[in-house]
């Protein structure tokens, strides 16, 4: 185990198809045309010195370290900039070359600290390297001169106004000038590869710096704290504070982020069994080597003062808990299970798999409910989110996943973000995205609010569609109208793919008159002109992709609408290719993997419905059970039962049902009301305060298992240090199943991978082996595609044909009014993630502290509220108070919350009402006031104490003697 | 003082779901409309869903809207007691 580099080729790679063939230092070379000189060395073998250059970025040709001599060809050219031809003749060390490049080293430690022993890049710098390899011996200038390195000069002591102290204000990095080489690499990455363009160089010639925002502190400044330009900085200017305080890692693991959808690939870079870094796997092929904040940086949750290491009980929530042995937990757990079923009947038990845990650990979850419990009353936090996706992709194309990968949107011409806001929600994706519009492809906004995507440097969407929550039927019925009465559709396509008399009658629905942009309008709050001009972009401007969030699902319309994105993309024929296709953004790391997993009550792995008879015959003789035909409950539903009395007892694997699903007061009667509540979690979590049983969790840096991201994705999670709490999550749900007398006996999650690929066709051809080899692979994965499936639907869908259905527009019954005149909307930020679990345990605090309301100047001027008042917020379910954020990014009328903090209770207020299909509840619109307010409310107050008493642990008293 | 909680539950909100559904099937020709709404619910619907559902259709099935009480012939009705 060593620590793992890869190559830095100095500029990124072409994509041409045509083969150039040169000569370098005599041997013959062949790269493709439009490569670097550089590069085309690199890739023979042959390092050509460098400072400017990495292969994340363009080449700049600043540093003039790189220079080569051509045959034939005047001076001596940098070889970043220089493009290979065919037939040329480089030479990459001369005398001449060697000379310019000593004189260049000589320049740049003139002004450069000589502190290497005690610099935190010691072992890690570039510019240390480059001395070497140019064999620098002598600085004859001296370092008396004038300089950027020394807060006094050497001679009278008197300041020195070049030298800037060091920027400690990121929580997660430094930035100290005084060791910048002002190579532009940092820039370069913020705006190449992250996009933001906070960074830029200040200055000329000897004055230039690196300028964060106006010359600001990183933290005051415009800077999201991905962390490129620490993973660029070639020096010690830009450094990790976690390697200023530990030192350089020595070995590295490659595994995956346990954030959001996107599924980012890192080194987690260790010394020991300590964390050191995370950084970004170039070879990740949903990331290319970039990431954000929360992966990055983001890890101190995972060693967390509030982390529960031992398993507690206790016999009634008002108890303080009491540790016990595993032993005591699992037998506990099992009596008490076996007891509810006893006297309640055999569907009185239940279980929620985690979207954050592994496939593996949500495969064995789901087992042990069906063969276990014996029955399916197994449900998962995509209930509450991605659910509608689900239902809605499987009945129009087939299958309940996005259609493309990341690489794809480099393809794309035209995007559509439907209810999505992925530079806070899935940054990386966001960067990737941000990449493409700068090159010219264009945009398309339909979302209440003026996300950020809409206007930011050097990216402006084409056309903002700031519809009224609720309405996202309406609207993209619209655009079908315009399309289907204007004849901008893929008739071909449509000939080929799809089941025309379903076009023709969907085609004839859309072009009702109470579907087109007018009429739309008066409902949606979209100008006419504004759906008109959206829809013929999106159906002529080429290559169209929709990437939509939970904007579209969490509504009672959900699945409709998911089901009028999938009417879009057939309409134009934008399925089946690069660069085109439906793409759900996925909340959670393994949201994508908790479903394929079979984690919903009517179905097996594989999306297969239990009432299949060949599919329970698969699982029965492999499990040796008979499984119950009948779907089983869904969340709400079990919360139902459960005020009502037949459900009784719950297993959550990694969820917080309490913050995160809606309408809390009717969450915490459910759980109040069982008998039996085990959590299973890293924290104390805010469901835990209903608990009788805690089981402590690992972290994804303590097992082994594999997370299916928004592509489908399955990417390998690696074990870098031994779970702290003792046990990995899929060993506790084993140990639990062999104490309810299971004889399960796995000793490697490679083992469940072997049981998900011999059950479930979709993943025959996934084992670990495999995913050592590849890196990672697409699902499906199979005898028919080996190595998996970056683009689905290529030759045909799935299900045969595509299916058109009708998207009647269906108001939702949560409407404005005299009582509760606004509509409130809920979102995520940037540094935050999901209910904050695990960032509010990070520094990330120091972005958002707190949930805000975001409220319209005219509404707030109306209701007398200055920005940072505390506001009372109130719907028909209940009320809570925050602070209000006055701004015109959300339209009058309409007000906006982040929900990632508990005090904040943003679901106190949300409402009962769900999806038509799958009862994914209606977040995204609540009729509420908001008025001023003096502080918290009744609820906040009891809540707090009610979970300041759940949480006390009885410490045993020692016995006196 | 907090407002009344003023949300549906219990066989109001089973009625509410199940008009949901139906309203989503409304819009589909009338062969496929009922049978859309059955198969819908006995597909997703627990066997004690189903159980009340025929508790509010057995009794005389009010509130629910004409297309969903159309369709109850077709759901399947549960056996008495899953255990």
């Amino acid at each position: 185990m060593g620590l793992i580099t890869e190559i830095d080729y100095g500029t990124p790679h072409s994509t041409a198809e045509n083969d150039v063939t040169l000569t370098i230092d005599g041997f013959s070379v062949t790269v493709p045309e439009g490569t670097s000189i550089m590069r085309a060395a690199m890739e023979t073998g042959i390092k050509i010195p460098k400072l400017c250059a990495t292969d994340m970025v363009d080449a700049f040709g600043s540093c003039r370290l790189c220079l080569v001599e051509i045959e034939g060809r005047n001076g001596t050219p940098s070889s970043c900039t220089t493009p290979v031809a065919p037939g040329i003749v480089v030479k990459t060390q001369t005398g001449r070359l060697k000379d310019i490049r000593r004189g260049v080293m000589e320049l740049y430690i003139s002004d450069h600290p000589l502190d290497c022993l005690t610099c935190a890049a010691n072992g890690d710098c570039e510019l240390q390297d480059m001395a070497g390899v140019v064999g620098l011996r002598d600085v004859r200038y001296g370092y008396d001169g004038d300089n950027h390195v020394h807060a006094r000069h050497a001679g009278d002591g008197a300041e020195n106004f070049r030298w800037m102290k060091k920027d400690e204000s990121n929580p997660y990095f430094t930035y100290d000038p005084s060791k910048c080489i002002v190579c532009s690499r940092c820039v370069r990455a913020c705006e190449e590869v992250q996009g933001t363009f906070a960074l830029t160089i200040e200055g000329r010639g000897f004055e230039s710096r690196v300028s964060a925002g106006m010359h600001q502190p990183f933290i005051e400044s415009e800077c999201v704290s991905c962390g490129a330009c620490v993973q660029a900085c070639p020096t010690a200017t830009l450094r990790e504070k976690s390697v200023i305080e530990i030192g350089q890692p020595e070995h590295s693991v490659v595994t995956t982020c346990a954030y959001c959808g996107v599924g980012c690939s890192f080194k987690a870079e260790m010394r020991g069994d300590e964390l050191v870094r995370m950084m970004p796997y170039k070879d990740g092929k949903a990331n290319r080597g970039h990431s954000c904040v929360k992966g990055r940086f983001a890890w101190g949750y995972a060693t967390h003062k509030d982390r529960i290491l031992n398993p507690m009980v206790r016999d009634k929530i008002t108890d303080p808990w009491r540790e016990v042995s595993w032993e005591e937990a699992f037998a506990h757990v099992a009596g008490e299970f076996r007891r509810i079923q006893y006297q309640y009947g055999k569907g009185a038990i239940g279980g929620i798999t985690s979207s954050r845990c592994t496939n593996e650990e949500t495969f064995l979850v789901q087992k042990l409910i069906r063969q276990g419990f014996g029955n399916n009353n197994v449900d998962t936090c995509a209930r509450v989110c991605h659910s509608p996706t689900g239902y809605g992709l499987k009945t129009t194309f087939g299958t309940s996943a996005g259609t493309q990968d990341f690489d794809s949107v480099e393809h794309t011409d035209v995007a559509l973000i439907i209810g999505a806001n992925p530079t806070d929600g899935h940054p990386v994706f966001a960067s990737r995205l941000k990449k493409r519009l700068r090159e010219g492809a264009r945009l398309i906004v339909i979302d209440p609010r003026r996300i950020d995507l809409v206007r930011q440097p050097h990216v402006e969407a084409a056309h903002h569609l700031p519809l009224r929550p609720g309405t996202n039927v309406a609207v993209l019925t619209a655009l079908s109208h315009v399309i289907v009465t204007e004849g901008l559709f893929d008739e071909a396509f449509i000939r080929e793919r799809c089941d025309w008399s379903e076009f023709e009658d969907y085609a004839a629905f859309a072009a009702e008159p109470q579907h087109s942009p007018e009429e739309v309008e008066k409902v949606s709050g979209v100008a006419a002109d504004t759906i008109r001009a959206a829809a013929r972009l999106y159906a002529t401007g080429g290559n169209a992709a929709i990437y939509y969030g939970l904007g579209v699902t969490e509504h009672s319309q959900g699945s409709t609408t998911v089901m009028a994105i999938a009417n879009l993309a057939m309409l134009t024929g934008n399925i089946g290719r690069p660069g085109v296709g439906v793409n759900p953004l996925r909340g959670q790391n393994n949201v994508q993997g908790a479903c394929d997993m079979g984690s919903f009550p009517h179905e097996l792995p594989g999306y297969r419905h239990m009432s299949d008879d060949a599919t329970r015959d698969v699982f029965e003789a492999v499990w040796n059970v008979t499984l119950d035909p009948e779907p089983g409950l869904r969340i709400p539903n079990m919360l139902d039962a459960a005020v009502e009395g037949s459900f009784r007892g719950l297993y959550i694997q990694g969820e917080d049902i309490l913050q995160s699903d809606p309408d809390t007061k009717h969450v915490a009667a459910g759980l109040a009301a069982m008998e039996c509540v085990v959590v299973h979690d890293l924290f104390l979590n805010e469901t835990a305060n209903y608990a009788h049983v805690f089981l402590p969790g690992s972290t994804f840096l303590e097992k082994d298992g594999t997370f299916t991201n928004a592509e489908r994705r399955i990417n390998r999670v690696r074990k870098v240090m031994a779970p702290k709490n003792g046990l990995a999550d899929w060993e506790v749900t084993q140990r639990l199943a062999q104490a309810m007398g299971l004889d399960w006996a796995y000793t490697h999650p490679a083992q469940v991978m072997d049981e998900i690929a011999l059950t479930t066709p979709s993943f025959a051809g996934v084992n670990y082996d495999l995913l050592d080899r590849e890196g990672s692979v697409q699902w499906p994965c199979n005898d028919k595609a080996p190595t998996g499936t970056p683009v689905m639907h290529i030759d045909g869908f799935v299900r045969g044909k595509g299916k058109f259905i009708r998207t009647e527009y269906v108001a939702t019954d949560e409407k404005s009014g005299p009582r509760f005149p606004l509509l409130l909307t809920t979102g995520r930020i940037l540094s935050q993630y999901n209910v904050g679990a695990q960032t509010r345990r990070t520094e990330n605090v120091v972005w958002h502290s707190e949930d805000r309301l975001e409220i319209h100047p005219h509404d707030a001027e109306q209701r007398g509220l200055c920005d940072g008042d505390w506001v009372r917020i109130r719907s028909r379910a209940g009320e809570t108070t925050l602070r209000a954020q006055i701004t015109d990014r959300v339209a009058p009328g309409v007000v906006y919350t982040t929900f990632h903090h508990p005090d904040t209770q943003a679901n106190v207020v949300t409402t009962e009402f769900s999806d038509w299909a799958t009862n994914c509840p209606e977040y995204k619109v609540t009729a509420v006031q908001v008025s001023p307010s003096n502080g918290p409310s009744d609820w906040q107050v009891e809540y707090e104490e009610q979970a300041r008493l759940a949480r006390r642990i009885a410490r045993p008293l020692e016995a006196a003697e | 003082m907090s407002p009344e909680h003023e949300t549906r539950t219990g066989k109001d909100k089973l009625v509410y779901m199940a008009n949901q559904i139906g309203r989503f099937f409304e819009t589909m020709p009338p062969a496929e409309a009922a049978e859309g709404v059955a198969k819908h619910i006995n597909d997703f619907w627990e066997p004690r869903m189903r159980r009340q559902f025929f508790e509010i259709v057995d009794a005389g099935g009010a509130g629910l809207s004409p297309l969903v009480a159309e369709a109850a012939d077709k759901v399947r009705r549960p056996a008495q007691q899953t255990a």
